[in-house]
C-alpha cells in the first residue's frame, strides 16, 4: 500500500505555502496540504487504493460504488483495472446530464455508468442504488464507499485509509515550521477527507480543528448540505449520526453548488467529534466558496475543487483576523477540473 | 399468548403453510389500505406484514420503493399508519399484524411511545431490517416489555451468524429467500430449502420465507418447507395496477374483488 501511494499516487503531497493568498488576506501565513496532486486529482485515491488492495484480498472481481459526484469515480477506475475486472457505477440523472465530461471519461476506463431511477434520483439514491445492487452480488462484488459513512466497517476503514493526510501534514508542519499548525481547516461533506485530516491531531490541544460543511443558498433557505449544523441524530445509510430530515424520520435532500457536500448525511466519527467539542463545525454558502475558488485561482494558480473551495472560504474569513505567527493548514481535498461545467452553469451560460 | 404463536400453532395442528402478505400502508391512501386489508384476510391471509413508507428503503425493490413514495406524498407517518391499523382492527380485521419499518422513524417517534403505540394499535411484530443484532439491545427489551415480538431477519448469507441471532428470538424467523432487495424473482435460490431446514433446526421457532416470492409455483414449493410464505411485490404491484379503480369510491369493490381473486389463485394448490 504505501508503495502504491508513493509510485502510483505521488505521495507524499506537498505542504504549500500559499504566500500570495496570504499576503492579500493579511493575517495567518496560509498553507495548502496539496491533495489535488494526486493522481486523478484527490485524496480519494488513497482510500481508493485502500479499499482496492482489500477486494483483492478478499477475491472479489467486480466492484460496486455511488461515485462521488466528481471524478473520484475515475480515481476508482483508473486505478481498478489492475485488479477489478468490472467497475459499475450508479450516479443519479442530473449528475449525469451535468458531468457528461466526467462519465464520459469513466466509460474511456471501461466502468459501466448506470443513472439513478429510483427515489428522488439524487446522491443519497446513488447510494442506496449501489448497496442494494451490492447485497443482491455480494459473492463477487465489492462495495467501495468512498466516505467515511455508511455501515461499520466503512467509516472506519476510509478513515484508516485517509489519516496518511493528517500525518503527513503533521510531520511537515514539524519539519519545515518546527511547529504544530494553529489551525486545520477541512470541507465536511461525508467527510472522508476532513477526519483523514484531523484523526492525528486529535490529541494536540493546542491545534484548532475546522470542519467546513455547505451551507448552499444559505442556511435560512433551508436549500444546504449543513448536516452537523442543522441536522438532528438518526440512521441512515448504517450509521448513527447527524441527518437532515424531518421529524417522522424521512431523509431530506441536501443541496450545495459542490455535488461531493451534497449528501443529507455525515460520518459518524464526524457527529462524535462534534458533539465532544473537539472539532468546530461551521457553513460557508455556494458563493462563498466560488468566490474563494476565484481568489485562489488567480491568486495562486490553483483552482481548487468546490468541496476544497469551502475550507478555503472559511480560511479567507478567518485568516485576517489571526497575527502573522499564526499557522493556518487547509486541506486542499481536489483540483477543480472536474467542476468547470458545474461553475459556468452556476453562473449562468454554460461553457461556450 | 402473543396472536403470532397462536396462529402459528393452529397452523401446525392442521399442517398448513401461514400466507402473509405484505402491504404498504397508505398506498394509494390510508382509507384504501383499510379495505385492501380486510380483502386479503377474506382471501386467506394469516397474518400481515403492514410496510411503513420510507424515503429510503434500502432492502427494497422498485416496487416497494415506488410504492413507498407514493405513500410518502400521502403524507403518511408512523403514527398515522398505526391508526389506519386500529382502524382496520375496528372493522373487522382479526388476524394478527406485524409491521415492516426501518429503524430511523422509529428512532424519531422515540422507541418508547413507538412501541406504546404500536401495542395500542394492536400490532402483534415488528421487524426492521436495518437493525443489526449487535445493536438492537434496546428495541428488544421494549418489545419483550410490551409483548410484540422482534422478528429476526437471517440471509443465506448470515451463516455462522445465524445461531446468534435466533438465539433469544421470539414469534417466527424471517429467512430472506435470495440476495439482494425484495422483488420478483423467476428463479429462487437452490439453497433456499437446506436453509430454512437448518433455520428451523437451530432457532426450534417457525421459519417464513420472503422476498421474491411471486407466482403460484413458488409459494407453493416453498410452502412444502417453510412455515410461512410472504408475498409482498406482487401484492404491491397488483395494487399499483388497480390504482385507479382502488381511489374512486365507486370502484373500489371491483379493486378489491380482483385482489381477492389475485391471492386466492397465488396461494391455491
Amino acid at each position: 500500500m504505501q508503495l502504491l501511494l508513493q509510485d502510483y499516487s505521488g505521495r507524499p503531497t506537498p505542504l504549500y505555502f500559499a504566500e500570495r493568498l496570504s499576503n492579500q488576506l493579511g493575517g495567518a501565513r496560509i498553507f495548502l496540504k496539496r491533495e489535488d496532486l494526486n493522481h486523478t486529482g484527490a485524496h480519494k485515491i488513497n482510500n481508493t487504493i485502500g479499499q482496492g488492495l482489500l477486494a483483492k484480498k478478499m477475491g472479489k472481481k467486480k466492484s460496486s460504488r455511488k461515485p462521488e459526484p466528481d471524478s473520484t469515480v475515475l480515481r476508482q477506475r483508473r486505478f481498478a483495472p489492475c485488479w477489478v475486472w468490472n467497475a459499475r457505477f450508479s450516479w443519479e440523472k442530473k449528475i449525469f446530464a451535468d458531468k457528461k465530461l466526467n462519465v464520459y471519461r469513466m466509460r474511456m476506463l471501461g466502468a459501466e455508468v448506470v443513472p439513478v431511477t429510483s427515489g428522488s434520483r439524487t446522491l443519497k439514491d446513488a447510494g442506496n442504488e449501489t448497496m442494494r445492487y451490492w447485497v443482491a452480488n455480494v459473492e463477487d462484488t465489492f462495495m467501495l464507499f468512498g466516505t467515511a459513512a455508511g455501515p461499520h466497517p466503512y467509516p472506519y476503514m476510509v478513515r484508516e485509509f485517509q489519516k496518511v493526510i493528517g500525518e503527513e501534514t503533521r510531520e511537515q508542519a514539524l519539519t519545515n515550521m518546527g511547529r504544530l499548525p494553529d489551525t486545520v481547516i477541512a470541507c465536511v461533506g461525508g467527510g472522508s477527507n476532513a477526519i483523514g485530516m484531523f484523526h492525528p491531531f486529535i490529541d494536540d490541544s493546542q491545534v484548532t480543528l475546522m470542519g467546513v460543511e455547505a451551507g448552499g443558498r444559505g442556511i435560512e433557505s433551508g436549500a444546504h448540505a449543513a448536516t452537523l449544523s442543522q441536522g438532528t441524530p438518526g440512521v441512515f445509510q448504517g450509521s448513527y449520526s447527524y441527518v437532515l430530515q424531518d421529524i417522522h424520520g424521512q431523509v431530506k435532500e441536501a443541496h450545495s453548488i459542490s455535488a461531493g457536500l451534497d449528501y443529507p448525511g455525515v460520518g459518524p466519527e464526524h457527529a462524535f467529534l462534534r458533539d465532544s467539542g473537539r472539532v468546530r463545525y461551521c457553513s460557508i454558502t455556494d458563493q462563498e466558496a466560488l468566490d474563494a475558488l476565484y481568489l485562489l485561482s488567480r491568486t495562486e494558480g490553483i483552482i481548487p475543487a468546490l468541496e476544497s473551495s469551502h475550507a478555503v472560504a472559511q480560511a479567507v474569513k478567518l485568516a485576517p483576523e489571526c497575527s502573522s505567527e499564526h499557522i493556518m493548514v487547509v486541506c486542499l481535498s481536489g483540483r477543480g477540473d472536474k467542476d468547470v461545467e458545474a461553475i459556468a452553469g452556476y453562473e449562468g451560460g454554460g461553457l461556450q | 399468548m402473543n396472536p403470532l404463536d397462536h396462529s402459528f400453532a393452529t397452523l401446525k395442528q392442521r399442517g398448513g403453510t401461514a400466507f402473509m402478505p405484505f402491504v404498504t400502508v397508505g398506498d394509494p391512501n390510508p382509507e384504501c389500505t383499510v379495505d385492501i386489508l380486510l380483502t386479503l384476510q377474506e382471501a386467506g391471509a394469516s397474518m400481515i406484514e403492514l410496510g411503513i413508507p420510507y424515503s429510503d428503503p434500502l432492502a427494497d425493490g422498485p416496487v416497494i420503493q415506488r410504492s413507498s413514495q407514493r405513500a410518502l406524498k400521502n403524507s403518511v407517518t408512523l403514527t398515522s399508519a398505526l391508526e389506519c391499523a386500529q382502524l382496520a382492527k375496528q372493522q373487522g380485521l382479526t388476524i394478527p399484524l406485524l409491521l415492516f419499518t426501518y429503524y430511523n422513524p422509529l428512532l424519531q417517534l422515540g422507541l418508547h411511545t413507538a412501541f406504546e403505540r404500536m401495542s395500542v394499535a394492536g400490532i402483534d411484530g415488528i421487524i426492521i431490517p436495518d437493525l443489526p443484532y449487535e445493536e438492537n439491545e434496546r428495541v428488544r427489551a421494549l418489545s419483550e416489555t410490551f409483548g410484540i415480538h422482534l422478528i429476526p431477519m437471517v440471509a443465506l448469507t448470515s451463516k455462522d451468524r445465524v445461531p446468534k441471532i435466533v438465539e433469544r428470538a421470539a414469534g417466527f424467523i424471517y429467512c430472506v429467500s435470495s440476495f439482494g432487495v425484495t422483488g420478483m424473482r423467476s428463479q429462487l435460490h437452490t439453497e433456499l430449502e437446506a436453509f430454512v431446514r437448518y433455520v428451523k433446526e437451530v432457532s426450534g421457532l417457525p421459519a417464513v420465507v420472503g422476498f421474491g416470492i411471486s407466482t403460484s409455483e413458488q409459494y407453493r414449493e416453498v410452502s412444502r418447507y417453510a412455515d410461512g410464505v410472504v408475498v409482498g411485490s406482487a401484492i404491491v404491484h397488483a395494487i399499483e395496477q388497480q390504482r385507479e379503480l382502488w381511489l374512486d369510491p365507486d370502484s373500489r369493490a371491483e379493486a378489491a374483488h380482483s385482489l381477492r381473486s389475485f391471492t386466492e389463485h397465488l396461494i391455491s394448490k
